[in-house]
């Protein structure tokens, strides 16, 4: 498959904005990463490890200091084409007050096509699409402070859709949501990624939610430590600890089981899976 | 107590004049502000106040809201009233001790009060029928001839977009955060007016951090958006003007000219 | 004696108005005194209503709240000497941070307690060592300090006003695993040293479960339940009807029971889990062994 996104040992440090005698803290640390069409790719790691800070260069949000991004192939240091880049890669951030701009909600999902200068007509057409598509429809004329943090968030993601990205990056979108913002929105990255093909990459500290990504990257200091599959990633408990991070609870009682004496397989990430493995243990060693 | 305040007092009602094309309605409340100040008799504000009384009907705005938007100027109306009713020389009326009104002192009293009170209901009628935002677009349309002399008119318009957007934002945190202090003894209650505004500064300083933060992840949010100022801009809404917009524009005119007429007639 | 007693509580806002609505109805509750409540609920669920009633932050439309045995809103009851008495820890508490060092900052609180100034000085020290703040960070300015710093800060000013009910409204809201888990094991640790009254409202029943002696679940502006964990979880499918998310692994042993296995379903935590699958396996192969 082709890549849409592709990182290239790319380098990045913050300059220390309260003392200017100190070294700069390095971010990135020769990062490498390939995000392929249609992929939904969650990144994972712990606060400072840098899953922000690369975020951020895919929509050339920030620009590498060493090392190359490209999108589509458009290098992002090409700043003629930012808006082309920006077009491609949507993004969606933290705190859905902070990124809704209108007084109403059709017109908030409006703001980037009003800024590429699409015609009213066509406007219209995308603008009702994209609140479908996130299931925001029948709110199109309410003011976002009526609505809940889920729903402002799935606002922000329509402003994003109706731009028409091939990739949606989205900075830890549910960290201020409560469970069930977090459901509604985790389910409408999927909707997007299953019915449009629209490539996701999710950064979050939600294990769940990442168990739920065809792919998951983990990041560390810096570094990008692990990329693999979930169920290979969550089946490495005693790492994902070390380094601060969770595991769903059905892999760690997996892990315990193991630990235990009992013949278990922790690459377990799923409920169903968990229940089917525990009746095999219950039914062996009864018969 | 701050969740009672609202910015931008918009009743949202199905009538004509919502219906009209905010730009008209901007232009037809300066031409009813010109009416009433033009006016120099009571016969030409009775042609303003029957103007007044016309649209009120027709906009399906309650009474009682109405009546509202005039209690803020209340110690306004009182202030002029006693200034023109005690201090206006003239054929004496009334005398008591010191105080002494004339008839040219109720005359102009009861003229101004008249004057401010329409004045009031008739640019509240306009943002009862209009929501902020439209507006914004109507005023920041209206001025855009200014561009041409290098007034940030669309600027200014998007300043005026994004207070109306975080002004609840901003009320409903700065209720939290009292609550938060609070919580800690802040004292926001007793002690003297230095007292009190140093009481403020928990406040006020988590509230403009707050707000310096929103403003530098809106801006970010706003450039992933690719907003890069006014040019090339298109609008979801168009704003268009119907017959119905000629027609209000041409009335108002006509009252206008009623007026002046009868300035001329009795002045 | 009970430290917080809730008589009849109702709280209702905007009265009068269309938006008129009732947080809180009919509430009655009563807390012993060093108990480590977890406070369950969906947003709206009025949790939030309640705990603003604990310290006379909001006043009650009806009924009583009695803390330490005083009516709060009794006249010879001074509003702020309840606040001093039930600390309360707002969401996002980091953004309520306003002095110029941390030092002042948490001190805020047991300066406008009026304690002597050397009293404050100890407080100050113990409480940022129990949120594990070095000295050094002190001296600096909150506004520079990381995230999880920063609302470590704000949870000490509350804790070294030393109230005897501690009340945190998601103290680890947004914040990762590891923030996460280091705040809840202060909290706990906080809890053991003052053996004061703890209330922590949470969306994560995972959390909850891992450390409450407590639990109390709101529903519809009334309580649902308040019990122990294993009587809480109980209830498992009850809690997933009224659409609360009970922990993956309580989901599990449900659904291992729907599927007609005779376990139990109380269970909350992986360590629990897997003693019961063994006790589980032990009994039944007992059985067998005593069948043949």
């Amino acid at each position: 498959m082709e890549n849409i996104i592709s990182v290239r040992n790319v380098e990045f440090s913050y300059a220390n904005d309260f003392d200017d005698n100190s070294s700069p803290k390095q971010i990135l640390k020769n990062v490498s990463l390939d995000i392929k069409k249609g992929e939904f790719v969650a990144i994972l790691g712990h606060n400072g490890s840098g899953k922000s800070t690369i975020a951020k260069h895919m929509n050339a949000v920030l620009t590498p200091q060493s090392g190359t991004v490209t999108v589509e192939g458009i290098d992002t240091t090409e700043e003629d084409k930012l808006f082309d880049i920006r077009q491609h890669v949507g993004m969606v951030f933290q705190n859905p007050d902070n990124q809704i701009v209108a007084t109403i909600v059709e017109e908030d999902v409006a703001f980037a096509l009003e800024n590429m200068g699409v015609e009213p007509v066509e406007m219209r057409k995308r603008v009702d699409d994209a609140l479908k598509s996130v299931g925001m429809f029948e709110y199109k004329d309410h003011s976002p402070h009526q609505l809940s943090g889920g729903q402002k968030q799935r606002v922000a993601i329509a402003g994003i859709i109706a731009m028409r990205p091939d990739c949606i990056v989205l900075d830890e979108p549910t960290a201020m949501l409560d469970p069930n913002g977090r459901k509604e929105v985790l389910k409408t990255i999927r909707q997007l990624n299953k019915d449009f093909g629209i490539t996701i990459v999710l950064i979050t500290h939600y294990m769940e939610e990442a168990a739920q990504a065809d792919r998951i990257v983990v990041m560390d200091d810096g570094k990008i430590i692990m990329d693999d599959i979930p169920s290979n990633i969550f089946s490495n408990v005693q790492k994902m600890k070390e380094i601060g991070l969770d595991v769903p609870q059905v892999t760690e009682l997996m892990y315990l089981l193991g630990k235990n004496g009992f013949d278990t397989d922790t690459h377990i990430i799923f409920e169903e899976d968990c229940t089917k493995a525990l009746l095999d243990i219950l039914k062996i060693t009864h018969n | 107590m701050l969740k009672d305040i609202t910015i931008g007092q918009y009743f949202p009602a199905d009538s004509i004049i919502h219906r009209l094309d905010p730009r008209f309605k901007i232009i037809i409340t300066a031409i009813f502000i010109t009416m009433l100040f033009s006016a120099d008799n009571f016969w030409g504000l009775l042609v303003g106040i029957i103007f007044l009384l016309a649209s009120f009907l027709m906009s399906k705005i309650p009474m009682k809201l109405m009546l509202k938007s005039l209690k803020p100027i209340i110690p306004i109306i009182i202030f002029t009233t006693a200034l023109n009713l005690f201090f206006l020389d003239g054929v004496t009326f009334f005398k008591f001790g010191f105080i002494k009104i004339t008839y040219e002192g109720l005359e102009t009293s009861a003229f101004m009060i008249i004057r401010i009170i329409a004045l009031i209901m008739g640019s509240s009628l306009l943002t009862y029928t209009t929501s902020p935002i439209t507006l914004t677009d109507a005023i920041e349309r209206l001025l855009s001839p200014l561009k041409k002399i290098k007034l940030p008119v669309h600027e200014l318009a998007m300043m005026m977009t994004i207070a109306l957007r975080f002004i609840p934002t901003l009320v409903e945190e700065t209720d939290k955060i009292m609550s938060a202090q609070k919580a800690r003894g802040a004292d926001m209650e007793s002690g003297g007016i230095m007292q009190r505004a140093k009481a403020l500064t928990p406040i006020l300083i988590p509230l403009f951090v707050s707000a310096f933060r929103r403003a530098e992840e809106l801006a970010l949010a706003m450039e992933c958006r690719c907003y890069h100022g006014g040019d090339g801009r298109t609008r979801l809404k168009k704003l268009c003007s119907t017959p119905a917009d000629y027609n209000s524009l041409a009335i108002s005119i006509l009252f206008l000219a009623a007026v002046i007429l009868l300035n001329i007639t009795f002045g | 004696m009970s430290i917080i007693k809730i008589e009849n509580l109702t709280y209702t806002y905007s009265i009068g108005t269309p938006f008129e609505k009732t947080a809180v109805n009919n509430v009655n509750l009563e807390i012993e005194e060093g108990e480590l409540v977890g406070i369950i609920g969906h947003t709206g669920s009025g949790k939030s209503t309640l705990i603003q009633h604990l310290n006379g932050l909001v006043k009650p439309t009806s009924g009583n709240i009695y803390i330490d045995g005083q009516n709060i809103w009794s006249k010879d009851c001074k509003i702020r000497d309840i606040r001093f008495k039930v600390g309360l820890v707002f969401q996002y508490p980091e953004y309520q941070i306003f002095e110029e060092t941390v030092y002042k900052d948490i001190a805020f609180g047991p300066k406008n307690m009026r304690l002597p100034d050397d009293e404050i000085d100890r407080r100050i020290r113990t409480t940022a060592k129990l949120v594990g703040l070095k000295e050094d960070i002190l001296q600096k300015s909150p506004f520079e300090l990381s995230g999880g710093q920063k609302r470590r800060v704000a949870i000490a000013g509350v804790m070294a006003m030393q109230p005897k009910v501690l009340i945190l409204d998601e103290p680890t809201a947004g914040l990762d695993p590891k923030g996460r888990d280091l705040i809840l094991n202060q909290i706990k640790e906080y809890h053991r040293q003052t053996k004061s009254t703890v209330l922590l409202v949470s969306h994560s029943m995972e959390d909850v479960a891992k450390f409450a002696s407590k639990i109390l679940v709101m529903n519809r502006s009334e309580i649902f339940c308040y019990d122990t964990p294993p009587n809480v979880f109980k209830r498992a499918d009850e809690l997933t009807a009224i659409g609360l998310s009970v922990p993956q692994i309580t989901r599990v042993f449900c659904r291992l029971k729907q599927l007609g296995v005779d376990i139990r379903t109380d269970v909350y935590t992986t360590e629990f889990a897997v003693k019961t699958i063994s006790e589980y396996l032990a009994a039944h192969n007992s059985t067998e062994s005593e069948v043949q």
